[in-house]
Formats: C-alpha cells, sequence, structure tokens
C-alpha cells in the first residue's frame, strides 16, 4: 500500500508490519534462486568461451568399445550409441547453442528496435502498415514460422539465426514502437524542439534512448526463450547438422534409446531446462528492480 | 463542552524505511457547532495529517498520540476500523480536492450518495431516490434527478465538486472536514463552492477547512490555524490575523501573496528585503515588436478552440494571458511557440514569419524564443542530471571545457548552488526544479520567454521567489515574458498588459491597471468578482 499524506517526504511509502515480513521471505527466497542462476550460468560462460577447461576430451571421438555406458566416475554423463562421453558433448554443445541464441537475440533486438522506431515516428498509413505486418507475424505460433522460413532457405546455422531472430522480433517492435509514441509526444521531447534541435538529433538524443528502457531485460528473457526454439528446430534437423555437439540435436539423436540410455537424451534435455529457467529468473529480477527504482 | 472538535497536544508520526517522520508535533485544535475554522499552510506543514487524524484515515503506520481526542464529546483514541466507520460520514464528512479521484468511477453519483445513506441507515430504502435529489438539490445540483444517474466523468469540476459534498452531507453529520476543496477549481467556481460552504454553514454545519491559500480562507473562515512543520505558529480570528499578523511567518505568507498592491515589490524576503521595490522594470519599447500574432484560429473538428486571438508583445514587454481551464490559452502559446499550426493566423518573431513556415525555417530563431512549462519535470529528460539537461541549452559554439563553468554560472543567477549540478531533477524540490528549468531558459538569452502557469504547482512562499526571480532576470536582460496564468493576482503582479480570453476569444486587452480597474467586459468582472481577495490594508 502507498499512501501520499501531507507532511511526508516525497518517496516515502508505507508497509505493515506483516506485508514487511512477507515482502522479506520473498526477498530471500528470490536471492537463493537467483544464486543459483548466476552460478549456473557462470558454469555455462566458461563452458562457451573454454570448453576444454570443464571437458578437455574431443566431442567428437568415438570409443566402439564403450558405447551407451551409464554415468559413472569416468563418463559422469554416461556415453552415447557411438560411446561419446555425453558430457563433454553437452559442454562442448553450449557454445554452439548459446552462439546461436545470442546471434538470433541480436537480430531480433537490432531489427525490432528499428522497425518499432520507424513504426513509431511513422504517419498513420506507414505505421498501420507497419504494425499490422508485425502482428500478422505473431500470429503464428514462433515454432511453426521459424519452420516455414528454414524450408525455404534450407538447413544450418546461419538460416537457424535468422530464423529465430525474425519471429521473436515482433516483441521488441512493439514495445519500441509504443514507447516510442509515448515519448515523442512527451514534454522534454517538446521542449527539445523548442530548443531547434534538428530532427535526427532529437531522435537519437531523446527519443531513442527513452523508448529502449526495457530492452536489455526483454533481450535477456527473450534470449531464455531463443535457446528453447533452438534446441526444438535442431531436434527436427533444421539447425546444426550431426554429428555437431547441438543440444537439440544431441537430444534428436538419442531419443531412440531413451528406453535404454535415458541420460543421453535427459542430461541434454536438463542443460536446456537450466538455461531457459536461469536466464528468466535473471530477467525478471532485473525487471522487478527497474519497475521498483521507476516506482 | 459543546465542541465539535477538540484535539490536546496531537503528535502524528510515520515510520518509514529511513526513520520517524513526525508530520504533526503536538497542536492543539477545537472546532465548536457552527465555527468555521481554518488551518492554513504549506505543502508539509501537517495540515492533510491533521485533518485525516480526525476521520482516522491517517494511514496505517501512523503513530498517534494526544492528550485529548474528541469528536462530539466521543473519546476516539481507541476507536478500531469499524468504530471509525460509524464517526466518517455520520459525525464528520469529508471533502477532498478531487472529487474525481474521490469518486468512483465506475458508479453514478447518485449510488454514490446513496451508499451513504444506506450505511449510515439515515433513511428507509423506498425514500433513498428522494433523498439522493433533495441531496443534490441542497447544493445546487441543477437537475438533480438527471444528474444523479450519470456518472462523475459526464460532470464538469464545479458539479463534480458540489455532488461530493453532498455525499459528505448525506449521512447529516455536524461537521464537515475539507482538504483543499477549491483548489482544483477555476476562480469563478471556487467562488460559487465558497458560497455553498457558506450557506451550509449558515444552516449550522460546522466546518474545518484546510487550505493553503489564505484568501480562500478569509472568504468564510472565522477562525485561522497557522501550521509550519507539524505546528501551529499562530492562531486567532482570521481579520485580526490578515490585519495584524503577530508571528513572522504568518507576515512571510501574506507578503508573498501576489496581487495589485504587490506590484513593483519583492514576495519573498529571501531574494531580497521583502516588500522593497524589484529593480525597475526593462523599457518597455512597443514600437519594437517582438511578437506579433494576428487572427489565430485553432479548431479541431467541429470544436473551435481558438478564435481570432491577435495581439502583439513589445521587446521587454510583459504580456500577462488570463482565462480560466479550457478558454485556450494553453493553445495559444503552443501555437506561439511553434509546436501547433493555426488553422487560419500567422504570427511573426522577430519580424519573421514563424508559422506555416517548415521547421528548419525556424530552427535558427529558435534560440530567441525559449519556453518554461508548468511541469519542469516532465520537461527534463528523465535520464539526466540537471547539468545535462541545462548544457543541452548552451550556445553550441561554447567549448567544451568551459560549459560547466557556464551551467554553473546559470544555476547561479537563479541562485541554486553548484553542488546540484550532479543531482538528478527528481530529487529537487518543486521550486528547485522550476529555477533549474528558467536557468535553462534563458541560457540563450531569449528575446522572448512563454511561461505557460510556470508558478501554478508551487507553494506561496515558492511561488513568491520565482516570482522574484522572473523580475529580476527580466529587468537584467530586457527579456519579454507571454505570462499565461489562471490567476489574476499572479498576473497583475508581473504583467504590463494584459489578455483575457473565456471560450477561445480574446474578450479585453490593454494596459493591466486599466483592464482590472475598469473591466468593460462582463467575463473579466465577473472573474474579477470572484477573485478572493485579501484584506490587509492597514498593515505596515
Amino acid at each position: 500500500m502507498t499512501v501520499t499524506l501531507d507532511g511526508v517526504p516525497a518517496g516515502a511509502t508505507f508497509t505493515s508490519t506483516t506485508e514487511r515480513a512477507a515482502a522479506a521471505t520473498r526477498r530471500r527466497r528470490l536471492r537463493i534462486g537467483l544464486i543459483a542462476a548466476g552460478a549456473y550460468l557462470t558454469v555455462l560462460l566458461v563452458a562457451v568461451l573454454w570448453p576444454a577447461a570443464l571437458a578437455p576430451g574431443d566431442p567428437l571421438a568415438a570409443d566402439p568399445l564403450n558405447v551407451l555406458a551409464a554415468p559413472d566416475g569416468s563418463h559422469w554423463f554416461g556415453t552415447d550409441n557411438l560411446g561419446r562421453d555425453v558430457w563433454t558433448r553437452v559442454v562442448h554443445g553450449a557454445g554452439h547453442s548459446i552462439t546461436i541464441a545470442v546471434a538470433a537475440t541480436a537480430v531480433a533486438v537490432t531489427g525490432g528496435v528499428l522497425l518499432g522506431l520507424l513504426a513509431g515516428l511513422s504517419h498513420r498509413i506507414a505505421d498501420e502498415t507497419l504494425s499490422r505486418t508485425l502482428d500478422a507475424l505473431s500470429a503464428f505460433p514462433t515454432l511453426l514460422l521459424a519452420m516455414l522460413f528454414i524450408a525455404i532457405t534450407g538447413p544450418g546455422t546461419v538460416s537457424l539465426i535468422i530464423a529465430i531472430g525474425l519471429v521473436t522480433l515482433p516483441r521488441h517492435a512493439r514495445v519500441v514502437r509504443g514507447l516510442t509514441q509515448l515519448v515523442r509526444r512527451s514534454g522534454y521531447v517538446e521542449q527539445a524542439v523548442t530548443f531547434g534541435l534538428s530532427r535526427p538529433r532529437l531522435v537519437l538524443r531523446h527519443i531513442l534512448p527513452n523508448a529502449i528502457g526495457p530492452i536489455p531485460v526483454l533481450a535477456v528473457i527473450g534470449l531464455g526463450e531463443a535457446v528453447l526454439i533452438a534446441a526444438g528446430l535442431s531436434f527436427l534437423g533444421m539447425g546444426p547438422q550431426p554429428p555437431s555437439p547441438e543440444w537439440g540435436a544431441m537430444l534428436s539423436e538419442g531419443r531412440n534409446y531413451l528406453h535404454i540410455a535415458w541420460w543421453i537424451t535427459i542430461l541434454p534435455g536438463l542443460a536446456v531446462t537450466a538455461t531457459v529457467v536461469s536466464l528468466t529468473v535473471l530477467g525478471r529480477h532485473w525487471q522487478a528492480r527497474l519497475d521498483g527504482r521507476h516506482r | 463542552m459543546g465542541d465539535l472538535v477538540s484535539v490536546e497536544d496531537l503528535h502524528v508520526t510515520f515510520d518509514t524505511p529511513t526513520g520517524e517522520v513526525a508530520a504533526v508535533r503536538g497542536i492543539d485544535l477545537t472546532v465548536a457547532a457552527g465555527e468555521c475554522v481554518a488551518i492554513v499552510g504549506e505543502s508539509g506543514s501537517g495540515k492533510s495529517v491533521t485533518a485525516r487524524t480526525l476521520v482516522g484515515l491517517a494511514g496505517r503506520d501512523a503513530r498517534i498520540r494526544a492528550a485529548r481526542l474528541e469528536l462530539a464529546g466521543t473519546d476516539v483514541r481507541a476507536h478500531r476500523p469499524r468504530d471509525w466507520r460509524q464517526v466518517r460520514g455520520r459525525v464528520a464528512g469529508l471533502v477532498l480536492q478531487d472529487a474525481l479521484v474521490s469518486l468512483d468511477p465506475l458508479r453514478t453519483v447518485g449510488a454514490e450518495i446513496a451508499e451513504v445513506l444506506a450505511t449510515h441507515e439515515i433513511v428507509r430504502r423506498s425514500e433513498r431516490a428522494g433523498r439522493v435529489g433533495h441531496l443534490l438539490d441542497l447544493v445546487h445540483v441543477p437537475e438533480p434527478q438527471r444528474r444523479a444517474r450519470q456518472h462523475p466523468h459526464q460532470l464538469s469540476g464545479g458539479l463534480r465538486q458540489r455532488a461530493l459534498i453532498a455525499s459528505a452531507l448525506a449521512g447529516e453529520p455536524a461537521l464537515l472536514i475539507a482538504d483543499e476543496p477549491t483548489t482544483a477549481l477555476d476562480v469563478t467556481v471556487q467562488a460559487q463552492i465558497l458560497a455553498l460552504l457558506a450557506e451550509r454553514r449558515a444552516a449550522g454545519l460546522s466546518l474545518l477547512l484546510i487550505s493553503h491559500d489564505l484568501a480562500v480562507v478569509a472568504q468564510i473562515a472565522d477562525r485561522v490555524l497557522v501550521m509550519r512543520d507539524g505546528r501551529v505558529v499562530e492562531q486567532g480570528p482570521t481579520e485580526r490575523l490578515l490585519r495584524a499578523p503577530e508571528h513572522p511567518y504568518t507576515r512571510q505568507l501574506l507578503d508573498a501573496v501576489p496581487s495589485a498592491s504587490s506590484r513593483g515589490r519583492r514576495l519573498s524576503a529571501t531574494t531580497g528585503p521583502a516588500r522593497t521595490a524589484l529593480p525597475a522594470r526593462p523599457e518597455v519599447r512597443r514600437g519594437d515588436t517582438v511578437l506579433t500574432a494576428t487572427g489565430l484560429t485553432k479548431r479541431y473538428g467541429d470544436h473551435t478552440v481558438v478564435r481570432d486571438v491577435g495581439f502583439t508583445i513589445g521587446r521587454g514587454e510583459t504580456l500577462g494571458l488570463v482565462g480560466e481551464s479550457g478558454s485556450g490559452k494553453s493553445t495559444v502559446a503552443r501555437i506561439v511557440a511553434g509546436l501547433l499550426e493555426p488553422d487560419e493566423g500567422t504570427v511573426a518573431f522577430e519580424r519573421t514569419p514563424w508559422t506555416s513556415v517548415a521547421e528548419r525555417t525556424r530552427r535558427p530563431l529558435r534560440r530567441q524564443l525559449q519556453v518554461i512549462s508548468q511541469d519542469p519535470l516532465g520537461s527534463f529528460d528523465p535520464r539526466w542530471n540537471v547539468q545535462r539537461v541545462i548544457a543541452e541549452n548552451l550556445d553550441p559554439d561554447i567549448s567544451r571545457a568551459d560549459r560547466t563553468d557556464h551551467v554553473v554560472e546559470l544555476l547561479h543567477r537563479v541562485g541554486l548552488d553548484r553542488n546540484l549540478l550532479g543531482r538528478h531533477p527528481r530529487a529537487l524540490s518543486g521550486g528547485q526544479r522550476q529555477r533549474v528549468a528558467i536557468a535553462r531558459a534563458i541560457a540563450t538569452r531569449p528575446s522572448l520567454i512563454i511561461c505557460d502557469e510556470p508558478v501554478s504547482a508551487l507553494d506561496v512562499s515558492v511561488q513568491a521567489q520565482v516570482l522574484d526571480l522572473l523580475a529580476d532576470l527580466r529587468a537584467a536582460d530586457g527579456t519579454a515574458l507571454l505570462f499565461i496564468s489562471h490567476d489574476l493576482g499572479v498576473v497583475h503582479h508581473l504583467a504590463d498588459r494584459v489578455l483575457v480570453m473565456a471560450d477561445g476569444a480574446v474578450v479585453e486587452q490593454g494596459p493591466v491597471g486599466d483592464v482590472f480597474t475598469y473591466p468593460r467586459h462582463d467575463y473579466t468582472r465577473s472573474l474579477l468578482a470572484a477573485l478572493p481577495a485579501l484584506v490587509t490594508t492597514g498593515r505596515p
């Protein structure tokens, strides 16, 4: 509850003691989740940048004498149907999956911000055309749309990146469009007009920086989703081709052995899940902090 | 006994994350039956907290301590929420500043009033509709039956405030607590609401009026308490307090009120000795016009918001533009600022066409015309600190190394210290923010500054400082001002000539003295008649 009363400094808010206690519990719980997510993402970063530090072996080295070995001391994620070490493949696969997700998000953010800004600054007809196109784009299920795109361009890492970027772009564009319209009618932009700023400077100095406020947070949450879509498409054979150790591709390869060797599928699957959850936790926390600051 | 309100040594403190904040620090207050008592103070004085404490709405984290706290003879110190519900509406009705906030937007006005009747079981269910009509009639709402079926947004500000008062009166309380009941209203509507409150009082109602405006209070209060920092600094019968204030703060408040009699004198003691002469006005050269507007008309659909408005502003001249809300004065300001194209008419600034030209053509002259708005915070880029905000308007030719010095000098000119440079405008007070906006405006040494309600959101003593500052800067730089305000006193204090607008048209214009002394148009007369005047003659 926020009460503003005469006689109390601006910004002072009041909460009852029970509310305060509940909030403290929430914060504690959140902090544990946050630490876990942070720790996982740190390990993930090491796996991306320097996989040999975590798994010195060769992800492609097959050992025909040791196929489908259950997790034990020497292969603690077990081995797959060709006797390759699953741990090594999961670690080296992180590079593939994360690179694709980061590149795809970069495509989505760049394209989304540009289109959103353009739509927000345009007059009605151009804005309507752009916005409706983006609406139509986001009306399709993301996975379906990405598959459609890859069906045209053919599978591969680059088309995967562009496909994911394209299907996650509308949400960034929409946020930026809305904020652009808000910001360009704001008092400070009007004031800047009276200072005689040229239009490009007005856009670059005032409108753009104020319209992209929530984008970093949105991008972090979107990163998790990109990992998920990438894994999904790779699972369907539309991403990096075997034998490269991509998480989705590993899931696909291991699915025939699920009843005798669960570790080939479950463990890479857990890596995907943990990545998505950690990125979302981080993004949400960041968002909450920003909201708290602005309130 | 017989006092409706009896308070002794009331303290109210709030627990905040940064520690305890004392809002009220030991005040005594009594309201006798049929009496009208007013509490006057600036924001932060504790006047609203006091009022809310009397109806149990001080807030959940408020700690209330009092030697005596009685309403209609009942000790309310140990009241629990359910006890307070019996008090509110029945013993004391509460009217707040903004009826649009206080009335439920999803319910009709009639339902709102009927709820009070039902809660306190005032009349039988079958008689409620009739009583609602009677109450609306009591507060002079025309066509009460039809209005009762309308929602708050369908009513004008004045009618809404009347409806709110009707709902406060529905429980037949003996006391009405009104917290800034007219602050959001136009001056003519304010006069009507004050007349209504006076009428109810004559019918036997007791009133506790909370206001920042001494002039409003002077109209109807028997006694006035002046509050500052949670304490009552002075109290007494209204007339005595206004004629012969004893406490320096009361005197300071009275001095700060701009009016015809304050013309040419300082309003605030902080900018120089109070009530001493301001520096001479810049020499007005009417022949040398800075800005000429002719036949300005602006329509939105069928609605004409500005109709055939024309005026000139001479070099160094201050033109006051007065009118009530909806009169079109802000639209005129936007047209003159080159932010809105008129449908008809032209503006010439510095003898150069200013309307119907491309923004590119206007740009070189933009630095000569600056704008100060009512909401300075909204006019600053939310990411920037004070230094960047002001530096943006510096001459681009000034070298990087000198820019900070220039900003500091500008801050100094508006009476601010250099330690504000790195501060964020959000962390400044309202007065400081407006000074920063003024510093930014004078950075270009403009020939004309458009001030759109620059002091409306400020406390009277802060308003006094800002008005003095504007007068000083005008004298030093010879800047012309287009000063837009709903407050006739402010315009009378500052302007050379005045333009009165009503319903989008200019009804009267001329030198301030002539227009305000011998108004020719009925509308100007009604504005002046509605203006609550402070009777302060006889003071040194």
